[in-house]
């Protein structure tokens, strides 16, 4: 990547059972925060990309662009939705990237948004359940908490990663999360009370889940020349990196290695031109504690089965070698699927401002979007303006 | 002045408990008395539903009463278990107890609070002077379909009050509603099981009515929580009611007369009456009540009654107390339950 990507504003919700916000409250709040961050007006904005997994589903609207930018009194500019199941906020993220790139805006907005809490549990379950293959996984009974638990009997058989080191990633989120006001959960959990939680897919527990939750978040980019009329030292994406793999768990190579994200991070530290070691601090997808450990290996913080061992020892805490979602993460501050990917880059950006409520001394900073059991991987890297 | 006159209470006499329930299900029965405190509830037997509770509950507050069942005027059946979707309860009460043909009837139904809607009617009724008496019932048969949550608490019960102008023993000092369109727990005509939104039944649903209708009602009457002996909220477990008292600032033995929810579970129409039924049983005159009740998609009803000198010699009029009904018990097995819950279709 010859040119880097400003970011002028960052803007997110609380996330969380928002009971008596709408879908139309939650993106309107983190677009309007976006917007002031940015210190732009709404008519400077190009185009909208909205990352969103399943409105139609959760609450019976398709065709949400739309319904945004109107909503949003923005018309007449181009509005897209971005929908790659929990990656949808990531990979919006980087169609605005290339939107600036390519020359075609110079202001774009990016938006990620999920109201998930209007339908019963049941039916959310089988809503993400849409994210896997339905032929193959889904049809024969399988949903996100089932695939998971079979990656992470795999991961524990093949590098003996024990019940305790998985409990111990939602330990440090929740932990994380006790800062940040915005997270659904800022409670301090024990790895008793993991371990003693729910069984939902054995060996995954209640509380090695992330929750359902509303939230939105929205980023506003621009092209590094027009920045500098906002801003004197904004945050650049320095690289966006996009890798798929099969979307069903039996067609992988290998289950205990993100493939996608082993290819879209090699991709990111070639544009960036830095290694794995270089980055200070990172959100990736934890949408269950196994999911931390795979990431932080494929993304090469830590060799590949290392990674229940980093957590036990205390390297992807804040405070350690490679502080990993210092927002609480998808476990504890919630996972509204498809405003995550947007929301993981407005905490980096915010770390790297010096302004997060976890802050981590950080001049380089990375956001790992998965959606599905893995298929889809998008990775961001910011660098410190 | 308007107020209860007598009162009476049913429980049905079959147990079933936490841990034969979860037993089936493969739940941890420990963790799950000690989130909803409840440690077994009522179960109405095979030939028991809402009308035949009804009859018995009715049938002690007349025994209480010692009037002449033709001068009850009014009768209102609250439920959200009728028997029938086109019939009413309430003509079969009334027969029963020899209050037919002048009398005005209609069944009622607004969740777990129909009974104290029947209450604030008669109320209404006997201070306009159009009825001499007027009966409120409360009686369910809770449904819950087998494996949800609710399964541990759904129970059966009735609590029937006689309200009038004439040999008052608790006297209305006031009642407000707190009404709201909050769809937490619903069941759709034709379907034998209810539904409901998990978490959204607390905070948006139970404690912001509980909440506000008994803060609306102490400042309407302009009391505070320490002008009350006793308070009574709806007990769809034992936690919630410990929690909103906590809110609104009661403290736990204010509500420790009424707390009956973790003996009989939660009996729905009847539960925060039943409750009340055992504060009737102890209280002394001149004491405070509040009482607040709670119905699914939403709203409170809440009321302050004020003990009157004539309780204890009515008091002595009954034998089955609500402590009668609670220990007079035979526990089942979840097989018994199952059939007696007509939940096997063949």
């Amino acid at each position: 990547m010859k040119k880097r990507v400003a970011v002028l504003g960052v803007g997110i919700t609380k996330f969380g059972e928002l009971w008596d916000k709408s879908f139309s409250d939650l993106f309107l709040e983190a677009g309007i925060k976006a917007i002031e961050d940015a210190g732009i007006e709404g008519k400077d904005i190009e185009a909208l990309y909205i990352g969103n997994m399943s409105a139609g589903r959760f609450i019976n609207q398709e065709h949400i662009a739309s319904l945004i930018v109107d909503h949003a009194g923005l018309n007449p500019i181009p509005a897209t939705r971005i929908e790659n199941a929990c990656a949808s906020g990531g990979v919006a993220l980087r169609q605005g990237v290339m939107a600036i790139l390519s020359g075609m805006h110079k202001i774009v907005a990016v938006a990620g948004v999920e109201k998930m809490t209007d339908v019963v549990t049941e039916k959310t379950t089988e809503i993400l359940a849409t994210a896997a293959d339905q032929e193959w996984e889904a049809f024969i009974g399988l949903t996100f908490p089932g695939l998971y638990a079979l990656i992470a009997r795999r991961h524990m058989y093949e590098f003996g990663t024990t019940r305790e080191q998985l409990a111990l990633v939602a330990v440090k989120n929740h932990k994380h999360a006790l800062k940040n006001p915005l997270a659904q959960f800022r409670k301090e959990i024990t790895v008793n009370d993991v371990l003693n939680s729910p069984l939902v897919a054995d060996p995954l527990r209640l509380l090695d889940c992330s929750p359902i939750s509303d939230g939105a978040a929205c980023i506003i980019l621009a092209d590094e020349e027009i920045a500098k009329q906002y801003t004197d030292s904004p945050v650049y994406i320095i690289a966006s990196a996009q890798a798929s793999s099969s979307i069903n768990l039996s067609d992988r190579r290998n289950l205990v290695v993100q493939e996608a994200t082993l290819i879209a991070a090699k991709q990111a530290y070639k544009m960036a031109g830095l290694e794995p070691k270089d980055i200070d601090v990172a959100e990736v997808h934890d949408a269950f504690t196994i999911g931390e450990i795979l990431a932080i290996e494929a993304l090469g913080f830590v060799e590949i089965g290392k990674g229940g061992k980093a957590v036990e020892e205390g390297e992807t805490w804040v405070g350690g070698r490679i502080p990993i979602n210092p927002s609480g993460g998808l476990k504890a501050k919630g996972h509204p699927v498809g405003a995550t990917g947007v929301a993981q880059a407005v905490e980096i950006v915010l770390q790297l401002r010096g302004e997060a409520y976890n802050q981590v001394d950080a001049d380089y900073g990375l956001t790992h979007n998965i959606g599905g059991s893995g298929s889809t991987a998008v990775i961001h890297i910011f660098e410190k303006g | 002045m308007v107020g209860i006159v007598a009162y009476g209470v049913y429980i049905p006499i079959y147990r079933i408990k936490v841990e034969e329930i979860a037993k089936v299900w493969g739940q941890d029965a420990e963790k799950i008395k000690s989130n909803l405190l409840i440690s077994e509830k009522s179960v109405a037997s095979y030939d028991e539903d809402a009308v035949t509770l009804a009859v018995e509950a009715s049938r002690n507050c007349l025994k209480m009463a010692g009037i002449n069942p033709k001068d009850i005027q009014a009768i209102y059946v609250g439920s959200e278990s009728h028997p029938y979707a086109v019939k009413p309860s309430g003509t079969i009460v009334a027969e029963a107890i020899g209050a037919t043909p002048d009398v005005m009837l209609v069944d009622l139904e607004f969740a777990c609070k129909a009974g104290t809607a029947a209450m604030q009617i008669c109320f209404g009724l006997v201070k306009a002077n159009m009825i001499k008496y007027g009966l409120a019932i409360g009686s369910d048969t809770a449904q819950s379909s087998p494996g949800d949550p609710l399964e541990y608490t759904a129970a059966s019960g009735a609590a029937a009050f006689l309200i009038g102008k004439d040999g008052i023993i608790a006297e209305l000092e006031g009642t407000v509603s707190y009404t709201t369109d909050t769809p937490d727990f619903w069941r759709r005509a034709k379907q034998d099981y209810p539904k409901h939104g998990g978490r959204f039944t607390g905070e948006p649903a139970y404690f912001k009515h509980i909440y506000n209708a008994a803060k609306n009602l102490m400042e309407k009457l302009g009391l505070k929580p320490s002008d009350f002996n006793h308070v009574v909220f709806h007990q769809p477990n034992g936690k919630f009611p410990l929690r909103v008292a906590k809110m609104l600032g009661f403290n736990k033995e204010q509500l420790k007369l009424g707390f009956i929810v973790d003996k009989i579970g939660n009996t729905y129409s009847a539960s925060s009456l039943i409750g009340f039924c055992r504060v009737l049983d102890y209280a002394k005159p001149n004491e405070r009540v509040l009482l607040v009740s709670y119905g699914s998609g939403a709203g409170s009803d809440a009321f302050s009654f004020i003990i009157k000198d004539g309780i204890e010699e009515k008091r002595k009029r009954i034998n089955k107390n609500v402590d009668f009904y609670i220990n007079h018990k035979k526990y089942i097995d979840y097989s018994i339950y199952v059939k007696f819950r007509n939940k096997l279709r063949w």
